[in-house]
């Protein structure tokens, strides 16, 4: 009993130094941007006083109108591609697992290359083929570029969900007339809601957090992302800590929102098959 | 409404030949049981009926249409799966609804459907709920009411009952029976129990290897198996068997027992010096020493069922036989017991497994002319 409370107490001390070490810098990045500049490198550990507290990064952040566009940027960038790698990578995987074709393993092995290769290897190549396309400086560049680099994984995770799903499911919808498209839509689909929802924050926070391609492809006025457009207030020689840390805090809010939006089914799909 | 017939099918996965050369007519409205033991590829042959796999070569026709190229949905066949392959996020209306819908029913037709099959299986209270808040038995005639609203012509049924309990069981098979004897459509049923496919069919199918044993009733199977495996897989406790050899063929043929004794055999297709396997049913042995077959051993063990007692015993050479007495047999293990039957109850096997002699006389359809 008391070897069980003692094992039980290391597992929690265990946990909540990691929670720590891992919301201590978000914490320290909110409570900053709340602080004057001469409170944040003063004392940047403590919390926001009467006397340090201030509004002035937000103010700058917010001022600049642009900011506005630059999260409508991100935003588009981060949910249409996860649109397209969730759609394109289920049916990949369905397909991969379902029909046997010709080349079937090759193609699968070709997508798990794109797990083990880093696609920023490719960041000459792909800048050249966008000019070649006229596509730097647009978000279509961004989106096209973070589908593929989401693709991989995406369908390696979801082939092996729907691998789990029991064949005679699919056979019961086939001898009810259901077509193929709608066995994928119907049937498919919902099944694998956990497995989607997990390959979505997989996939969404690098793309939110990406500040190599958007420099690279869409460093331009009108489609610059959040990461891109925090960079301008770090100068040279003088950094605007308040609107910097003021506008990181910002950008927490939309990813944050979308986790909150698909973990309830993550934590099923991160725990699914793991008991049987 | 259809017949079903397969002509000289075969279905290979790779190199291994899963089924050989099958041909059957299933008459309209039948009620045809695949029987066999697991592996016997009945499974396969249904899933070819059904169109989930295609024939390696051979034809398929149903209702005198040929349909190997034929998609599953317009087989006009619907099928019941053995782990009920239940939608598990669609209430149980829904699943059941959901072939209908994209056959292009009309609203209300579809409800009108989902109903009266829901009121014919006591599915009414349940149509809101999920597959995974129902008892197996609930699941399993939702599984057979997602198959009656398809208004099928062929019935396929895959080991229905294979996941529920004893008793379950039992009343599915009535309630099975009862729907078949409701809707009169032609149904076709897989499953590797006997005792389901002696109670439900109209005429069995024995598989055994990928090959067709045997295709007949109920009783005809029981009382005259065409072959070795028949005679061993249809009926339970199952056909005790001895080897013998024929030692005269003149007029009648003798036969001489391996553990000692003889037994005088009717004229059949047999000649001295064959090797031959003779088999009685359990219900056929009495342990009054009387009849024409007998058989002295030691009994083992003595079986109280109730309304009979089975006496398992070991003769001399170590075979097995049990017989099944009246249940106050006064029979008690450790003591020697000379089991006897009638001629009528003695069937004989070639070596090549084919009947040569049924119930005490030689065979007709014997399908190998020794």
């Amino acid at each position: 009993m008391n070897k069980q409370r003692l094992s039980r107490l290391v597992v929690h001390a265990a946990l909540v130094l990691y929670t720590c070490l891992a919301v201590g810098p978000i914490l320290l990045i909110l409570m900053n941007s709340f602080k004057s500049r001469k409170a944040i490198f003063g004392s940047p550990l403590s919390p926001p006083s009467e006397s340090t507290f201030t509004l002035v990064g937000y103010d700058s952040v917010l001022a600049k109108a642009d900011f506005g566009l630059y999260f409508v940027n991100s935003l588009t960038v981060t949910i249409v591609s996860l649109a397209l790698v969730l759609l394109t990578g289920a049916m990949c995987a369905w397909a991969l697992t379902e029909y046997r074709f010709r080349f079937n393993a090759v193609i699968g092995l070709y997508m798990a290359i794109g797990i083990m290769v880093p696609i920023r290897l490719g960041s000459v190549s792909i800048l050249k083929m966008m000019v070649g396309l006229k596509l730097v400086n647009t978000l279509t560049a961004l989106i096209l570029v973070y589908t593929a680099m989401g693709l991989p994984l995406a369908i390696f995770i979801l082939a092996e969900f729907i691998q789990q799903v029991p064949r005679d499911l699919r056979d019961a919808a086939r001898c009810d007339g259901v077509s193929e498209y709608r066995i994928f839509y119907a049937v498919i689909l919902p099944l694998i809601r956990p497995a989607l929802a997990t390959v979505a924050v997989f996939t969404m926070v690098p793309i939110w957090n990406d500040l190599w391609f958007p420099l690279i492809l869409a460093p331009g006025r009108g489609t610059q992302t959040v990461t891109l457009g925090v960079q301008q207030f770090i100068g040279q020689y003088v950094t605007d800590w308040n609107a910097v840390l003021a506008a990181l805090s910002l950008a927490i809010a939309p990813i944050l929102l979308l986790y909150v939006l698909f973990s309830r089914s993550l934590v099923r799909g991160l725990t699914a098959g793991a008991v049987k | 409404m259809a017949e079903v017939s397969l002509k000289g099918v075969s279905k290979s996965f790779g190199t291994v030949e899963v089924l050989k050369d099958i041909n059957l007519d299933v008459e309209d409205g039948a009620f045809v049981v695949f029987v066999g033991p697991s592996g016997c590829g009945k499974s396969t042959l249904l899933r070819l009926i059904a169109g989930l796999e295609k024939t390696t070569t051979g034809d398929i026709f149903i209702g005198g249409r040929r349909v190997n190229d034929v998609p599953p949905a317009e087989r006009k066949i619907a099928m019941v799966f053995q782990s009920y392959a239940l939608y598990p996020h669609m209430s149980v209306y829904k699943n059941m609804a959901f072939g209908l819908k994209y056959a292009k029913a009309g609203r209300e037709e579809i409800d009108q459907r989902v109903r009266q099959a829901a009121e014919t299986l006591q599915l009414t209270p349940y149509l809101r709920r999920y597959p995974r808040d129902l008892s197996g038995g609930q699941r399993q005639r939702v599984a057979i009411g997602r198959a009656i609203v398809r208004e099928p012509a062929v019935f396929l049924f895959d080991e229905p009952l294979s996941n529920l309990d004893a008793a379950l069981r039992i009343n599915t098979r009535i309630e099975i029976a009862k729907l078949h004897r409701a809707l009169g459509a032609t149904t076709i049923y897989v499953t590797h129990d006997q005792v389901e496919a002696m109670t439900l069919a109209s005429k069995i199918v024995v598989i055994n290897k990928g090959q067709i044993e045997q295709i007949g009733t109920p009783l005809d199977l029981y009382h005259r198996p065409a072959k070795l495996f028949v005679a061993g897989f249809i009926g339970s406790p199952q056909m005790n068997f001895v080897k013998a050899k024929i030692v005269g063929a003149d007029g009648g043929l003798t036969a001489k027992l391996d553990v000692g004794g003889e037994v005088r055999l009717p004229p059949a297709p047999a000649k001295a010096g064959d090797v031959v396997t003779l088999g009685v049913r359990p219900e056929n042995l009495s342990d009054q020493p009387g009849g024409d077959f007998r058989v002295a051993g030691a009994v083992d063990a003595v079986e109280h069922l109730g309304e009979s007692s089975l006496v398992h015993m070991h003769l001399d050479d170590g075979t097995v036989v049990v017989v099944r007495t009246p249940g106050d047999s006064a029979v008690v293990p450790g003591s020697r017991l000379t089991a006897s039957a009638p001629l009528s109850a003695v069937h004989a096997f070639a070596q090549s497994g084919a009947a040569f002699i049924s119930g005490g006389v030689a065979s007709t359809n014997t399908s190998d002319p020794a």
